[in-house]
Protein backbone atom coordinates (compact mmCIF):
# COMPACT_ATOMS: atom_id res chain seq x y z
CA UNK A 1 0.00 0.00 0.00
CA UNK A 2 1.50 3.12 -0.74
CA UNK A 3 0.21 7.09 -0.03
CA UNK A 4 -2.27 7.31 -2.97
CA UNK A 5 -4.65 4.67 -1.48
CA UNK A 6 -5.31 7.36 0.87
CA UNK A 7 -6.27 9.64 -2.17
CA UNK A 8 -9.77 8.10 -2.99
CA UNK A 9 -10.26 8.15 1.04
CA UNK A 10 -9.84 11.83 0.95
CA UNK A 11 -11.41 12.36 -1.69
CA UNK A 12 -14.35 10.66 -0.19
CA UNK A 13 -13.94 13.04 3.40
CA UNK A 14 -13.82 16.28 1.53
CA UNK A 15 -15.72 15.84 -1.80
CA UNK A 16 -13.58 18.09 -3.24
CA UNK A 17 -11.83 16.56 -6.18
CA UNK A 18 -10.38 19.70 -7.37
CA UNK A 19 -7.47 19.97 -4.92
CA UNK A 20 -4.31 17.14 -4.82
CA UNK A 21 -4.26 15.30 -1.85
CA UNK A 22 -1.09 17.84 -1.88
CA UNK A 23 -3.44 19.93 -0.73
CA UNK A 24 -3.24 18.53 3.01
CA UNK A 25 -0.48 19.22 4.36
CA UNK A 26 0.37 16.66 6.45
CA UNK A 27 -0.62 13.59 4.54
CA UNK A 28 2.68 12.73 3.36
CA UNK A 29 4.08 12.63 7.29
CA UNK A 30 1.07 10.92 8.65
CA UNK A 31 1.28 8.13 6.09
CA UNK A 32 4.97 7.90 6.77
CA UNK A 33 4.12 7.52 10.46
CA UNK A 34 1.33 5.32 10.23
CA UNK A 35 3.03 2.68 7.54
CA UNK A 36 6.54 2.81 8.52
CA UNK A 37 7.39 4.63 12.21
CA UNK A 38 4.34 4.18 14.68
CA UNK A 39 4.00 0.50 16.60
CA UNK A 40 0.58 0.82 16.44
CA UNK A 41 -2.34 -1.23 14.78
CA UNK A 42 -6.36 -1.28 15.21
CA UNK A 43 -6.34 -4.54 16.69
CA UNK A 44 -4.47 -2.88 19.91
CA UNK A 45 -5.37 0.15 20.72
CA UNK A 46 -5.34 -0.55 24.37
CA UNK A 47 -1.86 -1.75 24.44
CA UNK A 48 0.14 -0.19 26.79
CA UNK A 49 2.87 -1.30 24.56
CA UNK A 50 1.85 0.86 21.81
CA UNK A 51 3.71 3.55 20.21
CA UNK A 52 1.83 6.73 21.24
CA UNK A 53 1.04 9.95 18.06
CA UNK A 54 -0.97 12.96 19.35
CA UNK A 55 -2.09 15.05 16.89
CA UNK A 56 -1.49 18.73 18.81
CA UNK A 57 -2.63 20.08 15.77
CA UNK A 58 -6.10 19.62 15.76
CA UNK A 59 -7.04 21.62 12.62
CA UNK A 60 -8.00 19.93 9.20
CA UNK A 61 -7.77 16.45 10.08
CA UNK A 62 -8.96 15.09 7.03
CA UNK A 63 -5.14 13.65 5.94
CA UNK A 64 -5.47 12.31 9.13
CA UNK A 65 -8.91 10.35 9.22
CA UNK A 66 -8.11 9.04 5.85
CA UNK A 67 -5.04 7.25 6.95
CA UNK A 68 -6.82 6.19 10.22
CA UNK A 69 -9.25 4.48 7.49
CA UNK A 70 -6.79 3.61 5.21
CA UNK A 71 -4.76 1.55 7.98
CA UNK A 72 -8.23 0.17 9.46
CA UNK A 73 -8.84 2.20 12.35
CA UNK A 74 -12.47 3.35 11.57
CA UNK A 75 -14.55 2.36 8.65
CA UNK A 76 -14.57 4.23 5.86
CA UNK A 77 -18.18 4.29 5.79
CA UNK A 78 -17.35 7.20 8.83
CA UNK A 79 -15.53 9.07 6.31
CA UNK A 80 -18.79 10.03 4.11
CA UNK A 81 -20.01 12.19 7.22
CA UNK A 82 -17.98 14.50 8.37
CA UNK A 83 -18.92 17.03 11.34
CA UNK A 84 -22.84 15.55 10.78
CA UNK A 85 -24.88 15.25 13.89
CA UNK A 86 -24.45 11.65 14.85
CA UNK A 87 -20.56 11.49 12.91
CA UNK A 88 -17.43 10.57 15.14
CA UNK A 89 -15.24 12.73 13.11
CA UNK A 90 -15.92 16.25 13.38
CA UNK A 91 -13.36 18.92 12.09
CA UNK A 92 -11.26 18.42 15.13
CA UNK A 93 -10.99 15.27 16.46
CA UNK A 94 -11.82 13.49 19.86
CA UNK A 95 -10.29 10.50 21.34
CA UNK A 96 -13.42 9.04 23.05
CA UNK A 97 -15.31 9.01 19.57
CA UNK A 98 -12.52 7.85 17.53
CA UNK A 99 -10.37 4.49 17.97
CA UNK A 100 -6.77 4.67 17.85
CA UNK A 101 -7.40 9.02 18.16
CA UNK A 102 -4.44 9.64 21.96
CA UNK A 103 -5.67 12.94 22.40
CA UNK A 104 -8.85 15.23 21.83
CA UNK A 105 -7.42 18.54 20.04
CA UNK A 106 -8.93 21.53 18.17
CA UNK A 107 -7.38 24.70 20.55
CA UNK A 108 -3.66 24.98 19.49
CA UNK A 109 -1.40 24.16 22.07
CA UNK A 110 -1.73 21.54 23.56
CA UNK A 111 -0.48 18.35 22.71
CA UNK A 112 3.32 19.00 23.46
CA UNK A 113 2.19 19.18 27.08
CA UNK A 114 -0.07 16.17 26.85
CA UNK A 115 2.80 14.21 25.23
CA UNK A 116 5.10 14.81 28.01
CA UNK A 117 2.82 13.77 30.40
CA UNK A 118 2.56 10.43 28.75
CA UNK A 119 6.13 10.34 27.77
CA UNK A 120 7.36 10.64 31.61
CA UNK A 121 4.12 8.24 32.78
CA UNK A 122 4.71 5.86 30.45
CA UNK A 123 8.72 6.14 31.70
CA UNK A 124 7.10 5.70 35.86
CA UNK A 125 5.46 2.43 34.70
CA UNK A 126 8.41 0.74 33.57
CA UNK A 127 7.20 1.37 29.89
CA UNK A 128 10.64 2.58 27.96
CA UNK A 129 10.12 0.84 24.65
CA UNK A 130 7.12 3.01 23.29
CA UNK A 131 7.85 6.29 21.73
CA UNK A 132 5.39 9.35 21.44
CA UNK A 133 5.35 11.30 18.45
CA UNK A 134 3.80 14.63 18.24
CA UNK A 135 2.70 16.51 15.50
CA UNK A 136 2.44 20.35 15.83
CA UNK A 137 2.27 23.10 12.92
CA UNK A 138 4.75 25.92 12.60
CA UNK A 139 2.17 28.45 12.92
CA UNK A 140 0.57 25.93 16.28
CA UNK A 141 4.78 26.99 18.10
CA UNK A 142 2.87 30.53 18.39
CA UNK A 143 1.50 29.62 21.56
CA UNK A 144 3.06 29.99 24.39
CA UNK A 145 2.21 26.90 26.39
CA UNK A 146 4.39 24.86 23.47
CA UNK A 147 7.52 27.35 25.01
CA UNK A 148 6.65 26.21 28.53
CA UNK A 149 6.43 22.01 27.16
CA UNK A 150 9.81 22.48 24.53
CA UNK A 151 11.56 24.08 27.52
CA UNK A 152 10.44 21.31 30.33
CA UNK A 153 11.78 18.43 27.97
CA UNK A 154 14.47 20.05 26.91
CA UNK A 155 15.90 20.28 30.36
CA UNK A 156 14.23 17.05 31.46
CA UNK A 157 16.13 14.96 28.40
CA UNK A 158 13.15 13.01 27.71
CA UNK A 159 13.87 11.03 24.92
CA UNK A 160 11.38 8.96 24.35
CA UNK A 161 9.91 11.75 22.61
CA UNK A 162 9.66 12.99 19.33
CA UNK A 163 7.36 16.60 17.60
CA UNK A 164 6.90 16.78 14.40
CA UNK A 165 6.43 20.27 12.97
CA UNK A 166 4.61 20.67 9.61
CA UNK A 167 6.12 24.50 8.49
CA UNK A 168 3.68 25.24 5.68
CA UNK A 169 4.12 28.84 6.19
CA UNK A 170 1.48 29.75 8.07
CA UNK A 171 3.05 31.78 11.41
CA UNK A 172 2.76 35.60 10.59
CA UNK A 173 6.25 35.94 12.39
CA UNK A 174 8.56 33.20 11.21
CA UNK A 175 11.50 32.25 13.84
CA UNK A 176 14.32 34.45 12.61
CA UNK A 177 17.21 31.37 12.55
CA UNK A 178 14.40 29.15 11.87
CA UNK A 179 12.01 27.19 13.34
CA UNK A 180 13.97 23.98 14.55
CA UNK A 181 15.79 26.63 16.80
CA UNK A 182 13.31 26.88 19.13
CA UNK A 183 14.04 23.16 19.77
CA UNK A 184 17.96 23.47 19.75
CA UNK A 185 18.26 26.43 21.90
CA UNK A 186 16.48 24.08 24.74
CA UNK A 187 18.61 20.94 24.82
CA UNK A 188 16.82 19.34 21.64
CA UNK A 189 18.31 17.59 18.88
CA UNK A 190 16.79 18.54 15.55
CA UNK A 191 16.50 17.82 11.97
CA UNK A 192 15.23 20.03 8.71
CA UNK A 193 13.62 17.54 6.12
CA UNK A 194 11.07 17.90 2.92
CA UNK A 195 7.87 17.06 4.40
CA UNK A 196 6.76 15.42 1.02
CA UNK A 197 10.53 13.38 0.81
CA UNK A 198 9.04 10.09 2.93
CA UNK A 199 12.42 8.58 3.01
CA UNK A 200 14.03 12.06 4.37
CA UNK A 201 10.50 11.58 6.84
CA UNK A 202 11.32 8.29 7.98
CA UNK A 203 15.57 8.53 8.33
CA UNK A 204 14.57 11.85 10.57
CA UNK A 205 11.62 10.01 12.39
CA UNK A 206 13.76 7.17 13.26
CA UNK A 207 17.06 8.89 13.95
CA UNK A 208 18.34 7.59 17.20
CA UNK A 209 18.59 10.55 19.93
CA UNK A 210 19.59 9.45 22.97
CA UNK A 211 19.49 11.39 25.83
CA UNK A 212 17.27 14.42 24.22
CA UNK A 213 13.85 14.88 23.00
CA UNK A 214 14.25 15.26 19.12
CA UNK A 215 12.01 17.47 16.99
CA UNK A 216 11.59 17.01 12.80
CA UNK A 217 10.88 20.34 11.40
CA UNK A 218 9.38 19.10 7.73
CA UNK A 219 8.75 21.84 5.46
CA UNK A 220 6.01 21.80 2.65
CA UNK A 221 4.76 24.31 0.46
CA UNK A 222 3.71 27.80 1.75
CA UNK A 223 -0.24 27.72 2.87
CA UNK A 224 -2.12 28.70 -0.24
CA UNK A 225 0.64 28.27 -2.04
CA UNK B 1 -3.40 22.81 55.87
CA UNK B 2 -0.51 23.06 53.75
CA UNK B 3 1.50 20.86 56.12
CA UNK B 4 -0.73 18.45 56.18
CA UNK B 5 -0.91 17.84 52.15
CA UNK B 6 2.61 18.11 52.04
CA UNK B 7 2.85 15.30 54.84
CA UNK B 8 0.31 13.05 53.12
CA UNK B 9 1.48 13.65 49.90
CA UNK B 10 4.92 12.33 50.73
CA UNK B 11 3.38 9.06 52.32
CA UNK B 12 1.08 8.69 49.11
CA UNK B 13 4.03 8.58 47.04
CA UNK B 14 5.59 5.88 49.07
CA UNK B 15 2.55 4.41 49.79
CA UNK B 16 0.76 3.96 45.99
CA UNK B 17 2.95 3.44 42.92
CA UNK B 18 -0.07 4.68 41.04
CA UNK B 19 0.18 8.33 42.67
CA UNK B 20 2.33 11.09 40.77
CA UNK B 21 2.64 14.29 41.54
CA UNK B 22 3.54 17.24 39.64
CA UNK B 23 4.26 21.29 40.57
CA UNK B 24 4.65 24.52 39.15
CA UNK B 25 7.42 25.65 41.95
CA UNK B 26 4.88 26.44 44.01
CA UNK B 27 6.04 24.42 47.22
CA UNK B 28 9.16 22.96 45.70
CA UNK B 29 11.15 23.45 49.14
CA UNK B 30 9.21 21.74 51.77
CA UNK B 31 8.46 18.99 49.01
CA UNK B 32 12.27 18.76 47.91
CA UNK B 33 12.21 14.62 49.90
CA UNK B 34 9.28 13.70 47.57
CA UNK B 35 10.93 14.79 44.44
CA UNK B 36 14.79 13.08 45.92
CA UNK B 37 12.31 9.89 47.10
CA UNK B 38 10.44 9.72 43.56
CA UNK B 39 11.57 11.58 40.96
CA UNK B 40 9.78 9.05 38.41
CA UNK B 41 6.79 10.41 39.78
CA UNK B 42 7.18 13.53 41.00
CA UNK B 43 7.65 16.26 38.88
CA UNK B 44 8.58 20.00 39.45
CA UNK B 45 8.20 21.53 35.60
CA UNK B 46 9.11 25.18 36.86
CA UNK B 47 7.01 28.33 36.71
CA UNK B 48 4.56 27.02 33.99
CA UNK B 49 1.18 26.48 35.18
CA UNK B 50 -0.15 25.63 31.52
CA UNK B 51 2.39 22.76 31.40
CA UNK B 52 1.75 21.40 34.71
CA UNK B 53 -2.14 20.49 33.85
CA UNK B 54 -1.01 19.30 30.58
CA UNK B 55 1.64 16.99 32.30
CA UNK B 56 -1.08 16.33 34.25
CA UNK B 57 -3.35 14.98 31.77
CA UNK B 58 -0.70 13.18 29.68
CA UNK B 59 0.20 11.65 33.23
CA UNK B 60 -3.40 9.96 33.99
CA UNK B 61 -3.78 9.16 30.32
CA UNK B 62 -1.17 6.39 30.89
CA UNK B 63 -3.15 5.29 33.47
CA UNK B 64 -1.50 7.36 36.74
CA UNK B 65 -3.20 9.14 39.21
CA UNK B 66 -1.48 12.89 39.17
CA UNK B 67 -2.00 15.60 41.82
CA UNK B 68 -1.21 18.88 40.88
CA UNK B 69 -0.83 22.08 43.04
CA UNK B 70 -0.30 25.88 43.05
CA UNK B 71 -1.90 28.98 44.39
CA UNK B 72 -5.48 28.53 43.63
CA UNK B 73 -5.15 31.97 41.33
CA UNK B 74 -2.40 30.08 39.43
CA UNK B 75 -3.64 26.67 39.64
CA UNK B 76 -7.36 27.31 38.18
CA UNK B 77 -7.57 31.23 37.11
CA UNK B 78 -4.88 30.73 34.87
CA UNK B 79 -4.38 27.04 33.44
CA UNK B 80 -8.31 27.21 33.40
CA UNK B 81 -8.04 26.20 29.40
CA UNK B 82 -5.85 23.07 30.04
CA UNK B 83 -8.03 22.17 33.27
CA UNK B 84 -11.29 22.50 30.69
CA UNK B 85 -9.54 20.47 27.73
CA UNK B 86 -6.52 18.51 28.52
CA UNK B 87 -8.37 17.18 31.47
CA UNK B 88 -12.44 17.12 31.23
CA UNK B 89 -12.31 16.58 27.26
CA UNK B 90 -9.60 13.94 27.38
CA UNK B 91 -11.78 11.73 30.02
CA UNK B 92 -9.12 12.40 32.03
CA UNK B 93 -9.29 12.61 36.15
CA UNK B 94 -6.93 14.69 38.91
CA UNK B 95 -6.29 15.65 42.23
CA UNK B 96 -6.10 19.87 41.97
CA UNK B 97 -4.88 20.87 44.98
CA UNK B 98 -4.75 24.71 45.87
CA UNK B 99 -3.19 26.84 48.74
CA UNK B 100 -3.77 30.50 48.92
CA UNK B 101 -7.59 30.65 48.64
CA UNK B 102 -9.67 33.65 48.29
CA UNK B 103 -7.55 36.57 49.99
CA UNK B 104 -5.33 34.27 52.75
CA UNK B 105 -2.80 36.31 50.58
CA UNK B 106 -4.10 39.49 51.02
CA UNK B 107 -0.55 41.30 51.44
CA UNK B 108 0.20 40.15 48.41
CA UNK B 109 -2.48 41.80 46.61
CA UNK B 110 -5.13 40.87 44.19
CA UNK B 111 -2.90 39.13 41.64
CA UNK B 112 -2.73 36.33 43.85
CA UNK B 113 -5.97 36.01 45.29
CA UNK B 114 -8.92 33.72 43.55
CA UNK B 115 -11.93 33.85 45.12
CA UNK B 116 -13.46 32.85 41.68
CA UNK B 117 -11.77 29.19 41.68
CA UNK B 118 -15.15 27.38 42.78
CA UNK B 119 -17.40 29.70 40.12
CA UNK B 120 -14.64 28.75 37.80
CA UNK B 121 -14.87 24.94 38.07
CA UNK B 122 -18.60 25.11 38.22
CA UNK B 123 -18.73 26.05 34.89
CA UNK B 124 -17.05 22.42 33.30
CA UNK B 125 -18.77 18.95 34.79
CA UNK B 126 -17.95 16.60 37.23
CA UNK B 127 -15.60 18.23 39.45
CA UNK B 128 -15.51 17.27 43.38
CA UNK B 129 -14.73 20.08 45.05
CA UNK B 130 -13.67 19.94 48.65
CA UNK B 131 -13.16 22.47 51.29
CA UNK B 132 -11.35 21.60 54.42
CA UNK B 133 -11.66 23.70 57.93
CA UNK B 134 -9.37 21.98 59.48
CA UNK B 135 -5.55 20.01 58.86
CA UNK B 136 -7.10 17.31 60.31
CA UNK B 137 -9.69 16.78 57.37
CA UNK B 138 -6.59 17.16 54.80
CA UNK B 139 -5.34 13.58 54.68
CA UNK B 140 -8.93 11.45 54.78
CA UNK B 141 -9.93 13.87 51.74
CA UNK B 142 -6.35 12.80 50.18
CA UNK B 143 -6.83 9.53 50.27
CA UNK B 144 -10.67 9.44 49.47
CA UNK B 145 -9.73 11.32 46.01
CA UNK B 146 -6.90 8.83 45.30
CA UNK B 147 -9.03 6.20 45.76
CA UNK B 148 -10.75 6.47 42.17
CA UNK B 149 -10.00 8.51 38.80
CA UNK B 150 -12.95 11.84 39.06
CA UNK B 151 -11.75 15.06 39.04
CA UNK B 152 -11.22 17.27 42.31
CA UNK B 153 -10.43 19.93 43.59
CA UNK B 154 -9.18 20.34 47.26
CA UNK B 155 -9.14 24.13 48.12
CA UNK B 156 -6.62 24.48 51.74
CA UNK B 157 -6.46 27.88 53.13
CA UNK B 158 -4.77 29.20 56.06
CA UNK B 159 -8.33 29.88 58.11
CA UNK B 160 -8.58 27.00 59.80
CA UNK B 161 -11.97 26.36 62.52
CA UNK B 162 -10.27 25.52 66.23
CA UNK B 163 -11.45 21.54 65.43
CA UNK B 164 -12.15 19.23 62.88
CA UNK B 165 -15.72 18.22 61.87
CA UNK B 166 -17.06 15.67 59.28
CA UNK B 167 -19.07 16.51 56.32
CA UNK B 168 -22.74 16.95 57.04
CA UNK B 169 -22.62 17.22 60.73
CA UNK B 170 -25.14 19.61 62.58
CA UNK B 171 -22.40 21.45 64.79
CA UNK B 172 -25.33 23.84 66.38
CA UNK B 173 -28.30 22.29 66.70
CA UNK B 174 -31.50 24.52 66.96
CA UNK B 175 -35.06 25.26 65.86
CA UNK B 176 -34.50 28.05 63.70
CA UNK B 177 -33.15 28.28 59.81
CA UNK B 178 -29.97 26.01 59.37
CA UNK B 179 -26.95 27.75 58.13
CA UNK B 180 -24.63 25.98 56.16
CA UNK B 181 -21.19 26.71 56.72
CA UNK B 182 -18.27 25.51 54.02
CA UNK B 183 -14.61 24.92 55.30
CA UNK B 184 -12.97 27.59 57.20
CA UNK B 185 -16.30 29.46 57.63
CA UNK B 186 -17.61 27.28 60.48
CA UNK B 187 -15.97 29.22 63.71
CA UNK B 188 -16.94 32.70 62.45
CA UNK B 189 -20.55 31.39 61.34
CA UNK B 190 -20.83 30.06 65.18
CA UNK B 191 -19.59 33.31 66.68
CA UNK B 192 -21.85 35.42 64.57
CA UNK B 193 -24.92 32.89 65.91
CA UNK B 194 -23.89 32.71 69.43
CA UNK B 195 -27.06 32.73 71.64
CA UNK B 196 -29.40 33.20 68.68
CA UNK B 197 -31.71 29.98 67.45
CA UNK B 198 -29.98 28.99 64.41
CA UNK B 199 -28.96 25.37 63.57
CA UNK B 200 -25.47 25.26 61.95
CA UNK B 201 -24.50 22.41 59.74
CA UNK B 202 -20.91 22.05 58.58
CA UNK B 203 -19.46 20.93 55.17
CA UNK B 204 -16.37 20.19 53.53
CA UNK B 205 -17.72 18.93 50.51
CA UNK B 206 -19.48 21.94 48.86
CA UNK B 207 -19.46 19.76 45.44
CA UNK B 208 -21.59 18.02 45.28
CA UNK B 209 -23.60 20.32 47.33
CA UNK B 210 -26.16 19.13 49.71
CA UNK B 211 -28.37 22.43 51.23
CA UNK B 212 -32.23 22.23 52.03
CA UNK B 213 -34.26 25.15 50.31
CA UNK B 214 -34.19 27.84 52.35
CA UNK B 215 -31.11 27.32 54.11
CA UNK B 216 -28.48 30.11 54.48
CA UNK B 217 -24.76 28.81 52.88
CA UNK B 218 -21.98 30.97 53.76
CA UNK B 219 -19.53 29.93 51.92
CA UNK B 220 -15.37 31.32 51.68
CA UNK B 221 -15.16 31.64 48.20
CA UNK B 222 -17.57 34.59 45.80
CA UNK B 223 -21.00 35.04 46.84
CA UNK B 224 -23.30 33.12 44.49
CA UNK B 225 -21.07 30.93 43.42
CA UNK B 226 -23.26 28.36 44.22
CA UNK B 227 -26.93 30.11 44.07
CA UNK B 228 -27.36 28.03 40.43
CA UNK B 229 -27.35 24.49 42.63
CA UNK B 230 -31.00 25.70 44.55
CA UNK B 231 -33.05 28.02 46.11
CA UNK B 232 -31.40 29.37 49.41
CA UNK B 233 -29.07 32.29 50.62
CA UNK B 234 -26.03 32.93 49.96
CA UNK B 235 -22.90 34.67 51.79
CA UNK B 236 -19.81 34.83 50.80
CA UNK B 237 -16.85 37.05 48.85
CA UNK B 238 -17.78 40.19 47.43
CA UNK B 239 -17.09 40.50 43.98
CA UNK B 240 -15.09 43.69 43.86
CA UNK B 241 -11.49 44.37 43.25
CA UNK B 242 -10.76 46.19 46.28
CA UNK B 243 -6.53 47.07 45.40
CA UNK B 244 -5.92 46.57 49.18
CA UNK B 245 -3.41 44.51 51.15
CA UNK B 246 -3.68 44.00 55.05
CA UNK B 247 -4.66 41.07 56.31
CA UNK B 248 -6.84 38.32 55.72
CA UNK B 249 -8.58 39.67 58.91
CA UNK B 250 -9.26 43.21 57.08
CA UNK B 251 -10.87 41.86 54.08
CA UNK B 252 -12.83 39.48 56.08
CA UNK B 253 -14.29 42.87 57.31
CA UNK B 254 -14.31 44.40 53.88
CA UNK B 255 -16.38 41.60 52.69
CA UNK B 256 -18.53 41.33 55.72
CA UNK B 257 -17.34 37.79 56.82
CA UNK B 258 -16.04 38.26 60.28
CA UNK B 259 -18.33 37.15 63.24
CA UNK B 260 -20.19 40.79 63.68
CA UNK B 261 -21.11 41.39 60.28
CA UNK B 262 -21.86 38.01 59.79
CA UNK B 263 -24.31 38.35 62.68
CA UNK B 264 -26.26 41.36 61.06
CA UNK B 265 -26.33 39.80 58.10
CA UNK B 266 -27.75 36.79 58.93
CA UNK B 267 -30.24 38.35 61.33
CA UNK B 268 -31.51 40.25 58.41
CA UNK B 269 -31.84 37.58 55.90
Amino acid sequence: MTVAAVEPLLFRLTGDEKHAPSAHSTLDVLWVLYDRVLNVGPDRIDDPERDRFLLSKGHGPAAYYAVLAAKGFIPEEWLDDLAGPDSPLGHHPDRLRVPGVEISTGSLGHGLGLAIGTALGLRAQGLLTPRVLVLLGDAELDEGSNHEAIAFAGASYLDSLTSVVVDNGSTSHPWPHGLASAFTVRGWSAADVDGRDHEALYQALTEAHPGRPHAVVAHVERKGS
Amino acid sequence: MRQAFIDTVMKILDDDPRSALVIAEISAEPMAKAFADHPDRAFNVGIREQLMIGVAGGLALTGLRPIAHSYATFLVDRAYEQIKLDLGHQGAGAILVSVGASYDGSTAGYTHMSPMDVALLDTLPGWRVHVPGHPDEVAKLLREAMSHDEKVYIRLSTKENSSAHEDGSVVKPGQGRTVVAVGPMLDPVLSATEGLDFRVVYTNTPRPLRVDGGAILVEPYLEGTSAHLGRFDSIGVKRVDLHRYGSPKDHARWHGLDPESLRARLTAL
